[in-house]
């Protein structure tokens, strides 16, 4: 489009000079280009100059300060120490029950959270009257910040508290539910259920943008046809979806290896661990115990984790033509 | 795709579908839909509703239906009891005022990034696309620990009065709650892929006219971009209003905190859960208000953060 600008439509000030001798040309264009490299850097530096601070040089400490003994405040400079951080980090007994926790959590969430925000969508898909309520009420725990909904499912989680109220009476007190959180067995999988609510809406979203890439004629075409909601879903939608599916996947999965926030006001990563996460115990180390080395490795393994697990997941999920 | 549907069709001969099946399916339908919106409207309602109520009501109606309706003695005591035992109001100037700069500085900033990558020759803009690309894939969890450290070493200039004075480390302030979200790689793609979809010919009749690029990008481009600077700006707001991570790390002043670390003050024993569910309403809502006078523009913004990854 810009490459080659005539004399034409050079900027005013630069028309002033007579265009008539020939050799003035080149002369016109070269300053011309000059400008304008000089007006896209001065655009282009602030953003450019922000991501390098704040995303190259950490992305490089991490490699560099995984290999020292740097504190967070320190009067001494950080000192190379080799691959100390690692051995310590893979001799750990909490950072495999990290891995497990972690691998525990996505592997439940990944498959329910999609396909209860599957359902949703194909809920509230299309133009049905009232459905846009529905779309509404489902984002709104999206909406709320993870803080907030930590909170409240921490108080509905009592012993006495609301969610077990409702089973003794859904089962006329036949079940007293446990106290979910402070119970080894049943703090992840509260943790789960809860992450699930939170999340779903968003990526009902998602899926509902894909449902809207697919053809309205392949339905039509089908319900000539007399085709069943469940062909209709198996042989249109389903194959319509792929590329929204290996999406959702990889972000789904990305973001339950990233547990946090729910951990840290839900449970501090107790009772006797069974929910501390990779990201917990980087910023127990890091930021608690100020050790930013062994919390610059875990942080690098963890970058490693979400970096093989995505390819394996790009890999798996792949156009297959 | 067209062979799967071929090899559907002699098996839907059969099978003749009749209405009323399909009725009580609509129906099914909408139980489900109603169902899950129990799901996901009631713990909310739950926490609005019990923010007006004192505790001793609230865990009477527990076993109830009243737990999620407005009734009995309802007040504003748990929201009035809340400033006293949080500065509450000094963490929603903090939360308004971080979340209102970063968005501002990141549209102005992501979007002028984005029109130079579109719009006009640069040296090195290859390298600089490529750059920008490769950031989308690190999550902020792994570069978080190091920023802390690295935030620690950077200078900044103080102004006191009128004279300035240069101090290390950023913990601990305000700027440290802004600067490191303000450029964004996702931002300047939404930007990049917006501006792609404008004619340039609009551009081009200007440069003849004269008009230098910070005009064609403050009068031409950035009038015609509404929709991607409201998505921006939405993808901008969330993360910042919520964040909790990060400013539970890098401030430990109380004057400086946000919102959400707001809630340590209620990570202690007999705590009143009326005030709790005031103070997650109080910080809830706004979004709340946001989404819904803004809801076509959220659920854009959700839809195109889809293409990340």
């Amino acid at each position: 489009m810009n490459s080659s600008p005539a004399p034409a439509s050079l900027p005013a000030t630069d028309r002033a000079v007579p265009a008539t001798s020939s050799a003035q040309k080149p002369r016109q264009l070269k300053k011309y280009h000059r400008r304008e490299q000089r007006a896209g850097w001065a655009m282009l530096s602030p953003a450019v100059i922000l991501l390098l601070l704040f995303v190259f040089v950490p992305a490089v400490l991490a490699f560099g300060l995984a290999f020292t003994n740097a504190r967070l405040i320190s009067p001494n400079p950080p000192v190379f120490v080799g691959v100390d951080n690692f051995v310590r980090l893979f001799a750990d007994d909490g950072f495999y029950r990290a891995l497990l926790n972690v691998a525990y959590f996505a592997v439940v969430v990944v498959p329910l959270q999609a396909g209860v925000a599957l359902l949703m969508a194909l809920l509230v898909n299309g133009k049905v009257r009232g459905v846009n309520f529905f779309r509404t009420i489902y984002f709104l725990p999206v909406v709320t910040s993870m803080v907030v909904v930590s909170l409240l499912w921490l108080f509905m989680y009592r012993q006495d508290g609301l969610l077990n109220e409702i089973i003794t009476r859904v089962t006329f007190g036949a079940v007293h539910g446990p106290d979910w959180l402070n119970n080894t067995a049943t703090a992840m999988p509260a943790i789960i259920l809860m992450s699930v609510w939170q999340g779903a809406g968003f990526h009902m979203i998602i899926w509902l943008s894909g449902l809207q890439t697919i053809s309205a004629d392949l339905y039509e075409a089908a319900d000539i046809d007399g085709v069943s909601r469940w062909q209709r879903f198996r042989y249109i939608t389903w194959p319509g979806l792929s590329a929204t599916r290996s999406l959702i996947l990889i972000t789904i999965t990305i973001q339950a290896l990233s547990l946090f926030t729910q951990v840290s006001v839900m449970t501090q990563g107790g009772p006797l661990d069974s929910t501390t996460t990779i990201v917990y115990q980087a910023v127990r180390a890091g930021f608690k115990q100020q050790e930013t080395s062994y919390a610059s490795a875990i942080s690098l393994v963890f970058f490693a984790l979400v970096l093989i697990v995505s390819a394996v997941q790009r890999y798996l999920t792949r156009e297959k033509s | 795709m067209a062979t799967t549907l071929e090899s559907a069709r002699p098996r839907t001969r059969v099978r003749s579908s009749s209405p009323s099946p399909r009725r009580v399916r609509g129906i099914g339908g909408w139980i489900v839909r109603i169902l899950l919106g129990v799901v996901f409207a009631f713990p909310l309602l739950f926490m609005f509703v019990s923010s007006l109520k004192p505790d001793q009501q609230i865990f009477g109606d527990l076993s109830s239906i009243a737990a999620f309706l407005p009734v009995g003695n309802l007040s504003l005591d748990n929201y009035g009891a809340v400033f006293d035992r949080v500065p509450a109001a000094r963490f929603l100037v903090n939360s308004i005022g971080i979340s209102a700069v970063t968005v501002v500085l990141g549209v102005l900033i992501n979007s002028l990034a984005a029109f130079a990558l579109s719009r006009m020759k640069v040296r090195g803009k290859g390298v600089i696309l490529t750059l920008i690309i490769a950031t989308l894939i690190v999550p902020f969890e792994t570069l978080a620990l190091p920023l802390v450290w690295w935030v620690n070493q950077l200078p900044w200039l103080d102004l006191n009065g009128f004279s300035l004075s240069l101090t290390t480390g950023w913990l601990d302030t305000y700027q440290v709650q802004i600067l490191p979200f303000v450029a964004n790689a996702f931002s300047i793609y939404l930007f990049h892929q917006y501006f792609e979809s404008i004619p340039k010919e609009l551009d081009e009749a200007a440069r003849v006219d004269g008009a230098s690029w910070f005009k064609i990008y403050r009068k031409i481009v950035m009038p015609l971009s509404g929709p991607a600077i409201a998505t921006v700006s939405i993808l901008t707001f969330l993360p910042a209003w919520n964040s909790y991570l990060w400013p539970l790390m890098v401030v430990q002043s109380e004057e400086l905190r946000p919102v959400m670390i707001g809630v340590q003050y209620f990570f202690q024993l007999n705590v009143s859960w009326g005030e709790v569910m005031a103070y997650s309403s109080m910080i809830t809502l706004p979004v709340v208000a946001l989404f819904i006078a803004f809801q076509r523009s959220f659920v854009n913004s959700i839809a195109s953060s889809g293409v990340k990854g």
